[in-house]
């Protein structure tokens, strides 16, 4: 159990410094907005987007579309969240009305 | 030379920006801290991420990363991948933050996606020192995310009802996030490149080894359709 706390508190200290290191960074790099590369402009422009994709992806990487369940709960539970997202855009709203949608559908129906 | 003065006034006001977030948070917080709970680490681990990393996405993916084994490697580059957004918030406050002296370090440390968002506009109320207004908003923010997390984490041994499948809050955090990026930009390329690369990628290296590829595919294409890109014009 040791030496899975220190591999724990490691990855935190990763996590924790990496983080900090990113907020930081153009503090200490760039003077004012004008001094930024475009190309990073750029970045700024279309990665935040794209990223969020691919966590999208990342959460549903163990979704079996051929056995099981056919992903169905996890399906119908990204779904709820879009209608409520689209029909609310509250942020909370989406979250606990998508998480309680899955939880209902994987404990009791399917 | 500019008063440094910690006022009722200068509190208040802080406080009353900051509500918004205060709901957010600390729901998030509970979610995070149950499902942290979950995956067997409790209130000192959640509040030594939400004191330390005080990144709320990058903090739920932190606990599939504990469960999983992750490498050292792939923890910091998982992290600066999904947190290389802050990038772009920091170079939108430098000029905001230019003034706040000591009280600075602490104020990026703590730009989390919801303080830039409360504080981007760079105004601050009446009668208030902006850097004092800053940086109090910034600590009640992670007050209550740090309260969200520890309650979460002791909630998650009392609780009695079946928390099976809590942690699809992760995917719908995301989800969300995704769909209201969808509806306030006319540019989907970004959006759709994110999900096919990533797709495309678990599909041909697996479960274990996709990110990283995917990582360098999305970054490589969006430079790649960089003029293309560029000319389909950003947010409305």
């Amino acid at each position: 159990m040791m030496a899975g706390s220190t591999y724990g508190a490691i990855l935190v200290l990763v996590m924790a410094l990496v983080t900090a290191a990113i907020r930081a960074l153009p503090f200490l790099v760039f003077r004012s907005k004008e001094n930024m590369p475009k190309v990073m402009h750029y970045l700024s422009q279309v990665l935040p987007t794209a990223v969020i994709g691919m966590l999208v992806v990342y959460c549903l990487k163990d979704i079996q579309p051929f056995s099981g369940s056919h992903a169905v709960p996890e399906l119908l539970g990204c779904a709820a969240v879009i209608l409520l997202h689209v029909w609310k855009r509250n942020v909370l709203i989406s979250i606990l009305g998508g998480t309680v949608c899955y939880m209902l559908l994987i404990q009791f129906i399917l | 030379m500019k008063e440094r003065k910690l006022t009722g006034h200068v509190v208040k006001q802080a406080f009353i920006r900051s509500l918004p977030v205060m709901a957010g948070y600390l729901v998030l917080g509970i979610g995070f801290g149950i499902v942290l709970h979950d995956a067997g680490y409790g209130v000192l681990w959640a509040l030594a991420m939400s004191g330390l990393i005080y990144a709320g996405s990058m903090q739920y993916v932190g606990v599939s990363l504990l469960t999983g084994g992750a490498s050292i490697l792939m923890t910091a580059v998982m992290t600066l991948l999904v947190n290389a957004r802050h990038l772009f918030y920091s170079v939108a406050m430098i000029e905001n933050y230019a003034d706040a002296g000591s009280r600075k370090p602490y104020m990026i440390f703590g730009l989390t996606d919801e303080t830039y968002s409360l504080l981007c506009n760079g105004d601050h109320p009446e009668g208030t020192d902006g850097p004092t207004f800053y940086f109090l908003v910034t600590l009640m923010d992670q007050c209550y995310w740090v309260l969200g997390s520890v309650i979460g984490a002791l909630l998650g041994s009392v609780i009695t009802f079946n928390t099976a499948g809590i942690d699809f809050s992760m995917t719908a955090l995301f989800v969300t996030t995704f769909t209201e990026q969808w509806l306030t930009t006319k540019r989907h390329a970004p959006a759709v490149i994110g999900i096919a690369v990533t797709a495309v990628c678990r599909v041909v290296f697996g479960r274990t080894y996709f990110l990283i590829p995917a990582m360098v595919g999305i970054t490589a294409i969006l430079l790649l359709f960089r003029k293309g890109l560029d000319s389909e014009g950003g947010e409305e």
